[in-house]
């Protein structure tokens, strides 16, 4: 007991002493170093620009290009919220959220935030297309040239046969966040087969990477722009064509998804603050293939956000000088 | 999460008593309990798919809209009612003060600073000391070793900010939960009102009440802070108040006969002699804290959840784990260190007072003033502030585990299929289609018979109420298809309990190597391996059920191997003088006796399945976890999220308290005969 004391006590003496002798030593101190352009390198006024990051490669790219320039070119203090999108909403509410910058759809938040609540506004487009549909992998559309027509899915329907999907083809659903007349699609359209809930992006992309690699046949719901299109480039499948209203009725659905227009959201009382942020969010605008150019940096390059934002940022500094608030261009 | 019962009681339960033949009514029960099984198998043939009470994924009941529309009362009331708003926003205010303030001392730049107040040679230092000074020197250089790796993984600053957020849980979830707890522990009455809410709180998923308690508590780490405290306060309190009631009566006797008033006894006798246990209560708050950190990243909170799931956004396994490596790395120091202190403070209670209060004193001013030092260090010069070099170890995990990742997946693909298809084709889906596609009366039928034969008529009664609000909530169908899932989890999880838990328990060497696997395997957060495992076995529920095995099963192998190494060594010892092999020393002495442990890994096993319920609606099991999913994700969605979340609560209790009264039931029939 006693030796192991007094080891305790040396122990203690030597990592002291030790510690004395390094501090004699020193090295660069906290503060001497400090950069100067972290304080602020552009106009003041700004403030804080709270900004709602979704939880999916291309929000983030719009994210983070989007922070990027009110940072360096407004001098904004901008913080960036990791939300699912429902939680993002609420907080227009709440005050917590300034902006959303890649909506898609969302007529029930709408209704609740924009025309009820009051607390937030549109701000139109982002330029993006959103495309949502069922896919299948590469390598099956070029074996069944004919499986992109919806009236020979039934012909397949023994393919897609999984252990979940009770005797009838699988057709693979993803995160729940997503719109999904897929139940009524099946019903109506009289195909064989049986939705099976993945329950989340990554299941899906999964189920997607190793359908193409084994060869295993799937097919699923998906949307385009998504980083992994990029990886494995999957064939749409040509639902009845979309029209007006043919999918009023949730229960009665028996056409294709319309192509969204993603666009933008902000919260009332940013709206009115003046912010030059807010005229940035306003003017973003930018296409698909710039959006996918970002993602891939992101999820090949496994550049992070910020780096990826940073270089897109310098290769096109035409598309971002047109974003820029008057008085700051 | 909690490692130790989270249901003490049942530990009492079963004193074993292997007894012979437990008479001949024990056998005809289980006649009739085969008849009653067979009958079930006959008629669900023959009744097929009637009245099996469907939902499809999209439909509501009106109870769901009902609910949904009295969340939206909340939310529209939120700004109308200031004593509410008042009170809550006061509590927002503090909770968010308490974490900011933990995160400018140890992780974010702050006070003007372009680092924290203290560097990670600071908080190494102080940890350390803390350990060596609580501990025991072995603890303090595991945390010393601990700490530096979460500089070397390149996640210092992350790895501190959930260490912030998880001790500001902690200390409140342990002031709000040990005072209950001793309450509880003192009073019967207190006791019984406050179980059931615990068994909400442990049981209801963090899911369906993440988003509503933004609206409460904001955006930030005050959600966070609550959120973790709702699931980590419960094991303090139920620890806690068992520690306070097993305290032997004659002791307190004593105490009483030489005239101490209750609050004397209190203070001198019953805290003093349940500390110990009150710190093992501490130990799994702090487990089931560190267990939220990946979950609360969902609504911001900051840490090393949030880099697992952005790593996740693009499948990039190799920085989900490495940031799942650090968590694991965390839990492994903080229970080690809470563990030594436990024990450490019944040495010194058993020896008396252990060293001389000088020597100590001296100790505790040196290992004091080289942490000081530390800390000065740390917060004047940049090398001690900012951890130094490039975080090689880190990108090393990375590439590592990105590449075995996908080793895995394109090698082995063809054999864990077939592995999938025969437990689901061969097992999972004729238990889910006689539990889910028989008339609902019929189960409930046969679920009450079976509950009224083996554990009882209480147990038969909660069974009964139990189905019928399973029926209420409108989720029976997706109710059903969990329980099959969970029920076939459970069953593997109690093969691999009993044979590795064995295994453990005969063999000090085997313990040692399994014991950090099966600790990584417990706190290891499922949204690390989900994309491996969802390569080897698809989007399916056979995926959920390897995802809850992974977790469940170290709680029980860890209870079974101490119910085995609890076996009296006599027993052991005349069975082996005896001539038995080893076989049979294990299948007649070593199980038997064991029986009570093995009864509590099942149902422990069975609990923390249950908590996997939500996780498995990520990876395709459907049923009640996808319905939470979508109620946090899908606005008109939510109430039958929450609907779903009560659903999951029965299912828990249901299941708890029918095992709980059977194994009671089996423990003292030999002894009533």
């Amino acid at each position: 007991m006693a030796v192991s004391r007094m080891a305790g006590l040396r122990v203690s003496a030597l990592v002291a002493g030790a510690g004395l002798l390094l501090s004699a030593c020193g090295g660069a101190k906290v503060g001497e170093t400090t950069d100067a352009q972290a304080s602020g390198g552009g106009q003041s006024g700004c403030g804080t620009f709270n900004l709602a990051v979704n939880p999916w490669v291309g929000y983030e790219a719009n994210a983070a290009v989007i922070a990027h320039v009110a940072e360096k070119e407004l001098g904004c203090k901008v913080v960036k919220k990791d939300l699912k999108e429902e939680v993002a909403w609420q907080g227009f509410g709440t005050g917590e959220v300034d902006a959303i910058v890649e909506n898609w759809g969302h007529e029930d938040l709408k209704k609740k935030y924009i025309e009820e609540q009051k607390v937030a506004v549109e701000l139109g487009e982002t330029g993006n297309k959103g495309v949502i549909g069922w896919f299948v992998p590469p390598w099956m559309a070029e074996k069944y040239p004919d499986i992109t027509d919806w009236k020979n899915l039934n012909k397949y329907a023994d393919l897609f046969k999984t252990s979940e999907s009770g005797g009838k083809g699988q057709l693979l659903d993803g995160d729940p966040s997503f719109v999904t007349n897929d139940e009524a699609l099946v019903k109506n359209l009289k195909l064989d087969f049986k939705v099976v809930y993945a329950g989340s992006e990554a299941a899906l992309i999964t189920a997607f990477r190793q359908a193409e690699k084994q060869k295993t046949p799937l097919i699923g719901y998906f949307y385009d722009p998504q980083w992994f299109m990029s990886e494995v480039k999957l064939v749409k499948v040509n639902l009845p064509e979309w029209t007006e209203g043919c999918d009023a009725d949730a229960a009665k659905v028996n056409c294709d998804y319309p192509v969204y227009d993603l666009d933008k959201i902000a919260s009332k009382k940013f709206a009115d603050s003046g912010s030059p942020a807010y005229e940035l969010v306003k003017n973003f605008t930018w296409t698909n293939d710039d959006q996918n150019t970002v993602s891939k940096y992101i999820s090949e390059d496994k550049m992070t956000a910020e780096q990826a934002a940073e270089k897109w940022v310098n290769d096109n500094p035409d598309k971002v000088k047109a974003w820029l608030p008057a008085a700051a261009g | 999460m909690t490692a130790v019962p989270t249901t003490p009681a049942t530990a009492t339960a079963g004193a074993a008593a292997p007894g012979s033949a437990g008479g001949r009514r024990r056998l005809r029960g289980r006649y009739l309990a085969v008849l009653i099984l067979a009958a079930w198998v006959l008629l669900s043939v023959v009744l097929k798919g009637r009245d099996t009470l469907a939902l499809g994924g999209a439909e509501l009941t009106p109870l769901h809209t009902r609910l949904n529309e009295g969340m939206d009362a909340i939310d529209a009331g939120r700004n109308s009612n200031p004593l509410f708003l008042y009170f809550i926003n006061y509590i927002r205010l503090f909770l968010d003060e308490s974490v900011t303030f933990v995160q400018a001392l140890i992780s974010q730049p702050s006070f003007g600073r372009p680092v924290p107040v203290v560097g990670w040679l600071g908080v190494t230092g102080v940890a350390t000391a803390v350990a060596l000074l609580y501990g025991n020197r072995k603890v303090a250089a595991l945390t010393a070793a601990g700490f530096a790796a979460f500089g070397l993984l390149g996640l210092w600053e992350e790895s501190m900010d959930t260490l912030a957020l998880t001790l500001t849980a902690v200390v409140l979830s342990l002031a709000v939960g040990i005072p209950l707890g001793i309450w509880a522990g003192l009073s019967d009455r207190v006791n019984r009102v406050v179980t059931p809410v615990l068994d909400v709180m442990q049981t209801m998923p963090t899911f369906v009440y993440l988003a509503p308690l933004t609206l409460f508590f904001l955006i930030g780490p005050a959600s966070a802070t609550v959120a973790t405290m709702v699931y980590a306060t419960p094991p303090v309190i139920r620890i806690t108040a068992h520690g306070i009631r097993e305290i032997p009566v004659n002791t307190l006797e004593a105490s009483t006969s030489l005239g101490s008033t209750p609050a004397q006894a209190l203070r001198k006798v019953r805290l003093p002699l349940a500390k110990r246990t009150i710190i093992v209560g501490a130990n799994q708050t702090i487990m089931a804290a560190l267990s939220m950190a990946t979950i609360a990243a969902l609504i911001d909170a900051p840490g090393l959840g949030k880099t697992v799931l952005k790593a996740l956004q693009t499948l990039d396994v190799g920085t989900a784990f490495n940031a799942g490596l650090a968590i694991v790395i965390m839990a492994i120091v903080l229970d080690r260190v809470t563990s030594a202190a436990g024990r450490r403070v019944e040495a010194e209670r058993r020896a008396g007072r252990a060293r001389g209060p000088r020597a100590r004193r001296i100790e505790v001013g040196l290992v004091l003033a080289a942490a000081a030092v530390l800390v000065y260090l740390s917060h004047v010069y940049v090398w001690a502030a900012k951890f130094p070099g490039e975080a090689r170890l880190g990108s090393y995990v990375k590439q590592g585990a990105g590449a075995a990742s996908e080793w895995v997946q394109d090698t082995l693909v063809t054999y864990t299929d077939a592995l999938k298809n025969l437990v689901t084709y061969g097992l999972l889906n004729p238990f889910q289609s006689l539990l889910a596609g028989s008339p609902w009366w019929l189960v409930a039928l046969v679920v009450v018979a079976l509950a009224l034969l083996l554990a009882g008529r209480r147990a038969a009664i909660i069974a009964g109420v139990s189905l019928v609000l399973l029926v209420l909530l409108g989720l029976w169908h997706d109710s059903m298809v969990t329980l099959a899932t969970t029920l076939v989890a459970t069953l593997i999880v109690m093969v691999l309990g009993v044979v590795a838990g064995v295994w453990m328990g005969r063999s000090g060497r085997v313990d040692q190597v399994l014991r950090p696997v099966l600790d990584a395997g417990q706190t290891m957060p499922a949204f690390v391996y989900l994309v491996p495992i969802l390569g080897l076995f698809g989007a399916t529920r056979f995926t959920a059920i390897i995802a809850a095995v992974a977790f469940a099963a170290p709680v029980s192998i860890k209870l079974v191997a101490e119910a085995v190494r609890g076996v009296s060594p006599t027993a052991v010892e005349a069975a082996t003088a005896g001539g038995s092999s080893t076989w049979q020393l294990i299948s007649k002495v070593q199980l038997p006796m064991a029986r009570a442990g093995i009864t509590l890994a099942a149902s422990q096993g069975l609990i923390y399945v249950l908590s996997m319920v939500v996780i498995g609606g990520l990876v395709g099991a459907g049923a009640l976890g996808y319905d939470v999913v979508a109620g946090f994700s899908q606005y008109p969605l939510r109430g039958k999220g929450l609907a779903a979340g009560l659903a999951i609560v029965v299912l828990g209790i249901m299941l708890d308290r029918i095992m709980r009264a059977a194994a009671q039931r089996a423990a003292a029939r030999p002894a009533s005969q």
